[in-house]
């Protein structure tokens, strides 16, 4: 496939926001229960603008793949069958949801809702977080699945696909919550710094284990299935048109298999084992720049990855577009 | 329930492109609008169109075939490109099976085309919509145009009649004649898409002559001429005389 940057940065941009919201989410629910100190108020709606600020760069960024951006309101239309449609439909409700949790921690306004048996108050805080909760998984599935569910694309079309949209965004919201505390929450640094470390583990597993699974594909389809005629030596001599078409371009990297393989290497250092040592130096050091500078190759590392994703799926119907004349 | 479709005839299809000019000239100056060219004249020229003609070499020099090979919309019986649109701008008619692209509910994501194996859906660059065959929608039921005229202009076109159109689940059409007694096969069977479209093989007529019919078999002597005449008593090879 050709890598659409607008999508590109849709996934990533969106995966920090509903990580760093997740992070956020995290702490509160553990400070619930006294199992971490207790933050400020502020701490949670500064997190919640920043997740903000990320998933609408990457709402704005999804515009950029529309040819009709002004009718993007008519695609929340088929939810019932279409994944795109039911992201569409989570994206705008997770933002929403990420303005109330940070609004309420904002304005102070937190009544208590309920007492659990043990004591511990339900505050609304904390139910906007399990609502929020549940639509960035929410999210997480409908972006993965969007790619997933399309099963001629077969790199694509495994469960690994939701679990590293999943671990990946994960990871990146979270080296940014540690960031984050570093400036404003010293307390939960090491706490966000750890859960960092597991989810890059987890999702460098994952990544690895789709990378492996991908090497090891065989097309369903073949020439000969394309045109059926069966015969083992079939080559194209036309494709229809010699001046390229959108079949040419939408389907094709067009790039070398070189520099894919350059690409894969680069990602898997830049998103896996170069934050994760930043980091720890970050935390060694007790320095927020640091991890910052984690957090922005990671980032870039994000982008190659998802290049990676696209340009490694290989569309069927590029059997019918293997030689010009 | 009807479906209509194409059924392409690789045996006789040699190759001329006329059904993608004639698809291109009557879908261009149609109601739908435009299939936008961008430099058409220069260097570099692309557009959109609804039919390509590929070709494609089978086999190994010298037994080799030249495969001509007409591909447009199948209108799939499970299309796939029509549950991931987000908008309904794509669609399955109920009543003829035609899939068809709503230009005005096209948000251009796309995503269809990812969605379709067989590489059917083209963007228009300059409308910005998702395009591709309409089985000429907007002629079969034309009733302005005569009986004979009703059919999409790439059938209409084709000058060896490769194209067949009519309706695949009427056992008796046309159509689904020629499917069942020529062979007919979907493409890319494997993601069960049941294209509604399909392909009749390359046939080659061939005769059988056994050895016996080349060799007079009442000849023993393996010369040809007048037989020596029998005794009238006697029986020939076949018991018959032999004149």
């Amino acid at each position: 496939m050709h890598p659409a940057f607008s999508v590109i940065f849709l996934t990533t941009l969106i995966g920090v926001g509903q990580g760093l919201f997740l992070a956020l989410f995290t702490v509160e629910s553990y400070a619930a229960f006294d199992l971490l100190p207790k933050q400020d108020g502020r701490f949670y709606a500064f997190g919640s603008a920043l997740a903000l600020g990320f998933l609408v760069a990457g709402l704005i960024a999804s515009f950029f793949h529309l040819g009709h951006p002004e009718r993007a309101w008519r695609s929340a239309a088929k939810w019932r069958t279409s994944w795109l449609s039911r992201e569409v439909i989570v994206l705008p409700a997770f933002m929403g949801m990420v303005f109330l949790y940070g609004a309420a921690h904002f304005t102070g306004y937190n009544p208590t809702l309920a007492t659990l048996p043990s004591a511990v108050p339900v505050r609304l805080t904390l139910l906007l977080g399990v609502a929020g909760t549940v639509l960035a998984f929410a999210l997480f599935v409908c972006t993965g699945m969007i790619y997933a569910c399309l099963r001629f694309l077969q790199e694509w079309h495994t469960p690994l696909t939701v679990i590293n949209y999943t671990l990946l965004g994960g990871a990146s919201g979270f080296l940014l919550a540690t960031a984050l505390a570093a400036l404003a929450a010293p307390e939960v640094t090491r706490f966000y710094a750890g859960w960092t470390m597991i989810l890059a583990l987890l999702a460098l597993v994952g990544r690895t284990a789709s990378l492996l699974r991908n090497a090891r594909l065989k097309p369903k389809s073949t020439l000969r299935t394309a045109i059926g005629v069966k015969h083992p030596r079939i080559v194209q001599k036309a494709q229809g048109a010699m001046g390229g078409s959108f079949n040419t371009r939408e389907f094709f990297h067009g790039r070398s298999a070189a520099l894919l393989r350059q690409v894969k290497w680069i990602f898997l250092l830049l998103v896996f084992p170069l934050p994760v040592g930043l980091l720890a130096s970050g935390v060694g050091m007790d320095s927020p720049i640091v991890m910052l500078i984690a957090f922005a190759v990671q980032y870039l590392g994000l982008l190659a990855e998802r290049w990676f994703f696209f340009a490694q799926a290989n569309h069927p119907q590029n059997l019918y577009y293997q030689a010009v004349s | 329930m009807t479906q209509l479709a194409l059924v392409i005839d690789l045996n006789v299809c040699v190759g001329c492109h006329a059904c993608v000019t004639s698809c291109k000239e009557w879908n261009t100056s149609g109601q739908a609008g435009p299939m936008s060219d961008f430099d058409p004249y220069g260097a570099d020229p692309t557009g959109t169109f609804f039919n390509r003609v590929q070709t494609f070499e089978v086999g190994e020099f010298p037994n080799t075939e030249t495969v001509h090979f007409p591909k447009s919309c199948l209108h799939c019986e499970e299309p796939p490109c029509v549950p991931v649109c987000p908008t309904g701008a794509s669609y399955k008619r109920a009543e003829d099976g035609i899939v068809l692209v709503d230009y005005d509910k096209c948000i251009g994501c796309k995503y269809c085309s990812w969605a379709c194996p067989y590489g059917a859906r083209e963007i228009d660059e300059k409308q910005k919509v998702m395009k591709k065959c309409t089985l000429c929608v907007d002629r079969i039921y034309d009733t302005t145009l005569a009986e004979r005229d009703r059919k999409p202009a790439c059938v209409l076109a084709c000058p060896t009649s490769a194209r067949l159109f009519g309706d695949v689940h009427d056992p008796e059409s046309e159509v689904s004649v020629a499917i069942r007694e020529s062979g007919g096969y979907p493409l890319m069977p494997e993601w069960g898409t049941q294209p509604a479209n399909h392909y009749l093989p390359r046939r080659k007529t061939k005769l059988r002559i056994h050895e016996d019919e080349l060799v007079r078999a009442d000849n023993p002597l393996k010369v040809d001429g007048k037989l020596p005449k029998p005794a009238k008593a006697e029986p020939s090879l076949d018991d018959v005389t032999s004149w």
